[in-house]
């Protein structure tokens, strides 16, 4: 560049150049302007003037109907109504109390209407027009518009609603729908879907509502109106329909997940089960629920209040953004990595006393006194702790970061659903990661020792550790876990599914698979899980499971002494039949004691369900008997957690 | 008496400048009258804007030159801490985080950097007067960057370069190279042969911003969205015709064709209404503001004075050209009121405050001279 600095000298002359310049360019710029607008008024007068006179025609979109969502045997878990709602446009109300006040006279308005409203007036702007009463009945609908000239600015429509007839059941699993508020607008905005959304006022906000909103929303139609001269419509000219949404069947069965979610009994928790051979959801529970039909025309204050403050957490999806640690559901997984990886241990007899000792720290087994001596084979069935700390030893923390990372632990399973949290897989890069002081950053080998046994900072869904267990199921062949089965177009009939290709195989031995699935088998006949799986008319494999919530510094373990909230998460993994898996499942019973105590009986019921037909209340089932008295078989031998 | 709070009342007043906003105002109350339906109470609601505006305009105009200088800083620093406070407390509405709730009433802070750039510029070209050179360019790049930087944030990319081309005109006016200026224009060439092609243009720009200036290549092709703004805009100024269709009877305005249109879209019920006639005569009395604003400039008797000026008359002509531009089709939408027309308090306080700027450094040359 040279020289940007005029003369000093001649700074006033160059000024009244540069006027000149500015001059010259506002003068050129308002001469294309004028250009234009010759162009347009003079040139194309004539086709403008055409065009004005025809424009007597209004485009009024017509929103379309929201796909209906049915369970794989076609049971309605979403669908809309038609009905008339009450409506006001603040902007054109003179004084919005007294109109509602007067409102009051003709139909019925509740302080919670009131509260809802206000709510509603708060997110939008003025010009929007809000629901004060929804669902009107024909009565209410004829009062008011006898005496609708009273009220300018409000107006009776007919509306589709959302509506969820299940309630509570299934509500982090379906989601709902709630009004477009400005975050929704700006996506919709930067997604270039705006247009399609003129017309519409609801938007999914959760689950699958949510996830499949391109799916499930359908194609904005619109209609030619012509207008007289005082601005209404007169008839209609042109009417292109609008494209209902797409009706969507789930992989889940809901009578399943309603067996399930009365197991819970009041519990929290939940349940993830998932078809091995495609990734489907069978049923995905998190106890407890909510009832999505309160979202769906805003929600009132103080029940929103209610539900997000509860200490039970009713609107936290547990199955995919719940991170528990594993506890012992963590060995199988560690097992299989101990194969591939060809330890020494694997092929070791090792004596066991009932504790490791590592570095000058000694690690308890939850077996008192130890087995006298564990191998591989054994070391699952009866979740020898000793043997598992010292497989992770022997394997080190980035061998295990590495290979639990192929499960999907640590990562989100990419379900198809919104929110789903990563989990914790501990290694050394996280710990620099997730803490800021140099002494917490460096990763100490002792803490190898206990994710050995899946306790430490491990954290992981429900639904990454059933994730994982279908994928042992499978043999290695890994599905993205999917909610939806398929979508189909209701204009052509048209049906396509989703996801129906694996994602990738694991490169492992499939001896080494059957090794640890054998070991899975033992469990259920002999090991932990074994009271529980009594007499099962079916193969099955699983893993009992206990993570630690409250930690016991020496003490020994005593779960009436301790508050019920402290009190240690039930887990269990399993799947059947052995050598084809219809189902794989992760249940967690919060505070509900060790894995063969409150998760295993869920477990059971679940797959005598799916796998016979037959339900709890059925007599040859006679599931309470068998849980009360299996749980206390097993209090000996996983009675005791591991302390640190 | 009277006759003398009569003299302290119009002593800081430019009687040219005046008398065309006084002109400006009754085109205004006029289309306003006739864009929101014969609504009076919107017209008197202007005419507070406007009493308002007025008054400090004149509040402006009596403060000395040398005091707007000293001012420079601190109200430069000002408006980019409230473009960070928009950041991070600012209210989002349409998806654009562009307002501040200061108790009272919500602001727009990249209205006051609007003010505060030009006169932060103009400070700095003039206390580096005598030892001007190249790095002082590079220094004014950065200051136009920063709140440029801060709006394109928001996102509001169209009020962004409004707010930079206020700076521009400073550079340009202190001395930018004229290569430089070269290079510029190019440079300007190649962005707009790129944002035209739709592929090349999504590698450079966000989808949605590209999707705007295709609607405007071709409206036709989301008429229910963005589209419908330029096809109804065009379709007013066009059936117009020389002459108009004449005062309240505008069928596009009337039956409600043109969505906002007694804010950004109000030329086109302007253009509709009175025809190429009417648009003439408001092209002719913003030629008079712009080049009364250059002749103040011209005369000025310090560097500060000329840039500030000068940039303030080129900054309402840009506001007036991307607006007339917009509304007629020739550029994408963005949202820019007409100058001094539309309704709508924040603009016309701002355009008011500048001018009461050109004012005060008017009266420091006369002062002078007298």
């Amino acid at each position: 560049m040279s020289r940007v600095v005029m003369n000093h000298h001649n700074e006033r002359n160059a000024f009244q150049v540069r006027l000149a310049v500015a001059i010259l360019f506002v003068l050129l710029m308002f001469c294309v302007l004028t250009g234009r607008f010759v162009w347009l008024q003079v040139l194309q007068h004539e086709r403008y003037l055409t065009l004005a006179e025809q424009n007597r025609i209004s485009l009024v979109p017509i929103p379309p109907s929201r796909g209906i969502i049915r369970d794989r045997n076609g049971v309605v878990l979403a669908h809309n109504f038609s009905a008339y709602t009450l409506e006001i446009t603040p902007s054109k109300v003179g004084d919005l109390e007294d109109t509602i006040t007067r409102l009051k006279g003709i139909v019925e308005i509740t302080p919670k209407d009131r509260r809802r409203f206000k709510k509603l007036q708060e997110e939008t702007k003025d010009f929007e027009t809000l629901p004060i009463r929804t669902k009107l009945t024909d009565e209410e609908v004829a009062r008011f518009a006898a005496q609708s000239y009273r009220f300018p600015g409000v107006e009776i429509k007919a509306r589709l609603f959302r509506q969820y007839p299940m309630g509570e059941s299934a509500s982090h699993l379906i989601g709902y729908i709630g009004r477009i508020n400005d975050r929704d607008l700006k996506q919709l905005d930067e997604d270039g879907v705006l247009p399609n959304y003129r017309g519409t006022d609801h938007i999914g906000k959760l689950g699958i509502e949510q996830s499949y909103e391109a799916h499930l929303h359908g194609q904005t139609g619109f209609e030619q109106v012509e207008i007289d001269s005082g601005g209404r419509a007169v008839r209609t000219l042109s009417r292109t329909p609008p494209q209902t949404g797409k009706d969507l069947t789930l992989a889940v069965d809901m009578k399943l997940q309603q067996m399930v979610e009365q197991q819970f009994a009041g519990r929290r928790g939940s349940l993830v089960a998932i078809d091995p051979a495609t990734g489907g959801i069978l049923a995905m529970v998190s106890q407890p629920g909510f009832d999505p039909n309160l979202f769906v025309d805003g929600i009132d204050p103080q029940t929103w209040t209610e539900l997000n403050t509860s200490l039970d957490k009713p609107l936290l999806n547990r199955a995919i953004r719940g991170e528990y640690p594993p506890g012992s559901t963590f060995k199988p997984f560690m097992a299989i990595a101990a194969l591939e990886l060809n330890l020494p241990l694997v092929h070791q007899t090792i004596s066991d006393p009932g504790y490791f000792v590592y570095g000058g720290h000694r690690f308890n087994d939850s077996k008192k006194g130890g087995y006298g001596s564990m191998n591989f084979d054994r070391s699952i069935p009866y979740s020898s702790d000793t043997y598992f700390y010292q497989l992770a030893v022997q394997m080190g923390i980035d061998n295990i970061a590495k290979s639990m990372a192929m499960l999907d632990f640590g990562v989100p399973t990419g379900a198809d659903l919104p929110g789903e949290r990563p989990g914790i897989l501990p290694s050394p890069e996280w710990k620099k990661k997730r803490f800021k002081k140099p002494a917490q950053q460096k990763w100490y080998s002792g803490e190898t020792v206990s994710i050995g046994i899946g306790q430490g900072y491990n954290a992981f869904t429900p639904m990454q550790l059933a994730h994982a267990t279908a994928t042992i199921a499978n043999r290695g062949v890994v599905f993205k876990p999917h909610a939806v089965y398929s979508m189909t177009d209701p204009a052509s009939g048209k049906t396509t599914l989703v996801e129906p290709k694996p994602v990738k195989t694991l490169p492992w031995k499939q001896e080494n698979i059957e090794r640890v699935i054998r070991g899975m088998e033992g469990v259920m006949t002999v090991g932990t899980g074994a009271g529980v799986f009594r007499n099962a008319p079916y193969t099955s494999a699983g893993k009992t499971g206990t993570a630690q919530v409250f930690s016991l510094k020496g003490a020994k373990y005593n779960a009436n002494a301790i508050k019920e909230r402290l009190r240690d998460h039930s887990w269990f993994i399993a799947f059947a039949p052995v050598d084809k898996p219809k189902i794989a499942l992760a249940v967690i019973v919060e505070n509900g004691g060790f894995g063969a105590q409150a998760a295993a009986p869920i477990a059971r019921k679940v797959l005598d369900y799916y796998l016979t037909g037959k339900l709890p209340s059925d007599p040859a089932v006679a599931a309470s008997g068998v849980a009360s008295k299996a749980a206390s078989e097993v209090v000996e031998q996983e009675g005791v957690v591991p302390r640190d | 008496m009277i006759r003398h709070l009569w003299e302290r009342i119009k002593r800081p007043v430019d009687p040219w400048l005046f008398l065309f906003i006084m002109l400006l105002f009754a085109v205004s109350s006029v289309v306003l009258y006739s864009a929101s339906n014969r609504d009076l109470e919107r017209v008197m609601d202007k005419v507070t804007f406007m009493g308002v505006s007025l008054f400090g305009m004149w509040c402006i105009a009596n403060i000395k030159p040398r005091i707007l200088m000293q001012l420079a800083l601190p109200g430069y620093a000002l408006g980019v801490l409230l473009l960070l406070a928009v950041e991070f407390f600012g209210i989002t509405s349409h998806g654009a985080t562009r307002w501040l709730n200061i108790g009272i009433t919500r602001i727009q802070p990249s209205e006051l950097m609007r003010l505060a750039l030009p006169l932060m510029l103009a400070w700095y070209f003039h206390h580096f007067e005598s030892t001007l050179n190249w790095r002082h360019f590079v220094g004014a790049a950065l200051i136009i960057l920063v709140p440029f930087a801060l709006i394109l944030k928001q996102p509001d990319l169209g009020t962004g370069l409004l707010i930079a081309s206020s700076g521009f005109y400073v550079l340009f006016f202190a001395g930018l190279s004229w290569y430089f200026l070269a290079f510029m224009s190019v440079g300007i060439g190649i962005f707009a042969y790129i944002v035209t092609h739709w592929n090349l243009c999504v590698q450079v720009l966000h989808e949605y911003q590209c999707r705007r200036i295709a609607t405007m290549l071709d409206p036709m092709a989301d008429p229910l969205g963005a589209g419908y703004h330029i096809i109804q805009g065009t379709i007013a100024i066009g059936s117009g015709g020389a002459f108009g269709k004449g005062w309240l009877a505008g069928t596009q305005t009337h039956l409600d064709f043109i969505p906002e249109r007694t804010t950004d879209f109000i030329f086109a019920v302007y253009g509709e209404e009175f025809g190429l006639l009417g648009n003439c005569v408001l092209l002719i009395l913003y030629l008079l503001v712009i080049f009364r604003g250059l002749m103040i400039a011209n005369s000025a008797n310090t560097l500060f004075g000329r840039l500030l000026a000068g940039a303030i008359a080129m900054n309402f002509f840009t506001y007036a050209l991307v607006n007339m531009g917009m509304v007629s089709g020739m550029l994408p939408v963005v949202g820019v009121p007409l100058p001094l027309i539309s309704y709508g308090g924040t603009s016309m306080v701002s355009i008011l405050a500048t001018f009461g700027l050109l004012m005060s450094i008017q009266r420091d040359r006369s002062l002078m001279k007298g």
